[in-house]
């Protein structure tokens, strides 16, 4: 860090600014090659996207979306809203496991899994807003002159929107550290475990309001997967959704950001996706046993030999129980590679799930079915891209992934000069 | 009767005393505070579609399509908040109007965050266009499928059937109504329009099916329908049910002051307990 101010220094306000000024603009350019492949890839995707975006603005939503009178929800809200902030739940977890249970085991991972979870509501969040009909209105439930409080919705929104500041708050010492602002670092420290606590109880509350959201649309979703527990299920699918994200998402940061991870995480990163596997699976049998009560409660017996019977055992099947045992099995025998594939099912399974409810089994008996446009698959990855953007520009810059639990040993210069990639 | 419906009633009542008093204007919508509806007695409909034509012109939509096949099924849309079909039942055509339900507690207005949708002291579940975010919760919730949304427009609006609730003020009837040439349609206080259908499956018990449809279909409607034939023969959903919806959400949302006032000690206390007297470094052993 270059402008770290020395105790006693005189150095004039202007000077300080100067300098402030030239390591922001220094830090906002890449750091690595321009032309890497994925920089194409995804380049041409966000490029493309905006145009699409523009006539979505320009036209009405018709006009790049296979939305209907029918289906009001798509894609955007069933995968990028519902499905990623499931997958966003990694956050609350972690520092639920780290900051109230104390499992420091789990510290080194706690920034990068909240970078992500904050990353992941901004962009979904801004998923919304292009699904939106007048997101210039979106501020009407904020601002007071609309308060809609009988809404499912309402709740889910403000809680959004709190829980983006309380995730701010936890990483921001990142940020000050980044900076180089050494007071400001300690009292953004300081306010980390309210914001940890907030935070929770934020997330189980939006977690299963995300599911609370198809309470009215009981009529409309296949009985083999609406009951009035869909809020417990989202809640607790969230913790192995989450989790399942962090191992998936750690296996990856771990071998592209290799140079920027601190020799604590390089030690411990192993040790910690077991510990993971072993959490997930846990809470699998638990969702898999709330899936059963349910099942028998809902007296679904009748639904189980139709083609949708066997797409619900196979999601149920194929993508929880067989997962959480390879998560079992993994933690036994000690396999890495064996957990990250049961990740990936898990997510999978996660997607299905979330889909199931929001599009696949939604109108189930209508006469003509929603089958997402290409426009809208593909801004749905132009969100993705932007913000595995935004995540690179970070983590190769703050000290997200070298943060050496309990000593003063973060963010030493010599890790600048082995950046790459971005 | 729980707090909330309660609180409603005494608010409605004064409300009422109110208005009830002389100095109130000549103009004063007469149904003021109680809740009004209308009767849809399908076996009197010949299917001509002055409705729908009324219906277009009292709220500024394009003039419905004359050349319409009965028969074809048609839906309300964002340019036609109510449409006649006729639909084929074991005793042959019945015509049927399908237009909004104005739920006594709409769905819809539950599941707005922005109260864009609104049901009037009357009874009339409208649409405010300068609060709604064009969500489409409103479509997602509603058990009739009735909120239309205009797909097509950089600027969209929702669409339905608002029961002409600013001809109500002015004390005059619903378009449709007051254009239906055969006494199909019948505007009135919604408790008088269920004598008035009860008095007909009574003196006629032959002739109609011992049901009004929206009595308490979802909590009761302010649209009734009379019907000689099962009405899920017409089109209609049967399998509703009684419940208004905005009851199936209120256990989750009574949760929600419960999870937040009790969560956070809880972990403020767990997180203590775990940490006891020994004095552990806080996040990232604090300032080095």
């Amino acid at each position: 860090m270059t402008t770290i101010p020395i105790a006693g220094h005189r150095a004039g306000l202007r000077s300080e600014v100067g300098r402030f000024v030239r390591f922001l603009l220094q830090e906002l350019k890449p750091k690595g090659k321009i032309l890497t492949p994925f920089n194409v890839v995804t380049g041409i995707i966000v490029a493309v996207a905006a145009v699409l975006l523009a006539i979505r603005f320009t036209r009405g939503l018709g006009a790049i979306t296979n939305l209907s009178q029918d289906y009001p929800w798509g894609l955007w809200i069933g995968f990028d809203v519902i499905t990623g902030v499931a997958f966003a739940g990694g956050a609350y977890v972690i520092t639920f496991m780290v900051y109230i249970l104390g499992m420091e085991k789990y510290h080194p991972i706690v920034r990068v899994t909240v970078l992500n979870g904050f990353l992941a509501y901004v962009f979904y969040a801004g998923a919304l807003l292009l699904d939106l009909g007048k997101p210039w209105n979106v501020i009407n439930p904020v601002i007071g002159n609309s308060f809609g409080v009988s809404s499912v919705l309402f709740l889910v929104a403000w809680h959004f929107m709190l829980y983006m500041m309380a995730e701010l708050v936890e990483f921001s010492p990142a940020v000050a550290e980044w900076l180089g602002w050494r007071r400001v670092r300690k009292v953004l420290m300081g306010m980390t475990l309210g914001a940890v606590i907030f935070g929770i109880t934020l997330s189980t509350l939006h977690q299963s309001g995300l599911g609370a959201l198809y309470l009215m649309a009981r009529d409309k979703v296949h009985p083999l997967w609406y009951s009035e527990f869909i809020p417990i299920l989202f809640l607790v699918s969230s913790v192995f959704a989450g989790l399942s994200m962090v191992i998936f998402e750690g296996s990856i940061t771990h071998r592209v950001f290799r140079h920027r991870v601190g020799p604590v995480l390089k030690a411990s990163h192993d040790s910690i996706q077991l510990g993971l596997a072993r959490i997930c699976a846990g809470a699998m049998f638990v969702y898999l046993v709330l899936q059963l009560l349910v099942f028998v409660h809902g007296q679904r017996w009748e639904h189980l030999g139709t083609g949708w019977g066997a797409w619900y055992l196979l999601e149920l099947v194929g993508f929880v129980a067989i997962p959480a045992f390879m998560f079992t099995e993994s933690h036994r025998s000690g396999s890495v590679r064996l957990l990250r594939y049961a990740a990936v099912l898990t997510l999978v399974g996660i997607v299905l799930n979330r889909l199931n409810i929001s599009v696949i089994g939604f109108k189930w008996y209508a006469a003509v079915r929603y089958v997402p446009s290409w426009q809208e698959i593909w801004v749905t990855l132009a969100v993705i891209s932007a913000e595995i953007w935004v995540f690179r520009w970070v983590v190769n810059r703050m000290p997200v992934l070298d943060f050496a639990l309990g000593h003063g040993t973060r963010s030493e210069p010599e890790h600048d000069s082995v950046r790459s990639v971005a | 009767m729980n707090r909330r419906d309660l609180l409603k009633t005494l608010g409605v009542a004064s409300g009422a005393a109110l208005v009830s008093r002389p100095a109130a204007g000549q103009h004063a919508a007469p149904y003021a505070g109680d809740t009004v509806g209308v009767l849809v007695d399908t076996t009197k409909c010949m299917g001509c579609r002055m409705c729908e034509v009324a219906c277009a012109q009292a709220n500024g939509l394009p003039e419905p399509e004359t050349d319409v096949d009965l028969s074809t099924l048609r839906s309300t849309s964002p340019t036609q908040w109510s449409v006649v079909n006729r639909m084929e039942t074991e005793r042959g055509p019945v015509n049927v109007k399908r237009q909004c339900m104005h739920c006594l507690q709409p769905a819809c207005a539950s599941a707005c965050l922005t109260n864009a949708m609104h049901r009037t002291g009357e009874g009339a579940v409208i649409w405010r266009e300068s609060k709604c975010m064009g969500c489409r919760f409103c479509m997602v919730s509603c058990p009739f499928d009735v909120p239309k949304f205009e797909y097509d427009s950089a600027n969209p609006k929702i669409q339905k059937c608002v029961m002409c609730w600013e001809r109500l003020e002015e004390g005059k009837q619903p378009a449709c109504v007051e254009n239906c040439p055969f006494g199909c349609l019948e505007f009135g206080r919604r408790s008088e329009l269920l004598d008035i259908a009860r008095a007909r499956i009574y003196a006629e018990p032959d002739k109609y099916v011992h049901h009004i449809y929206g009595e308490h279909e979802a909590g009761g409607t302010a649209f009734l329908y009379l019907s000689s034939d099962p009405f899920e023969q017409l089109g209609f959903r049967t399998d509703i049910g009684t419940t208004a919806y905005p009851v199936y959400t209120k256990e989750f949302l009574y949760a929600v002051p419960l999870v937040l006032t009790l969560v956070p000690p809880f972990l403020l206390a767990v997180s203590k307990a775990r940490r006891g007297d020994a004095e552990e470094p806080e996040e990232g052993g604090g300032e080095s």
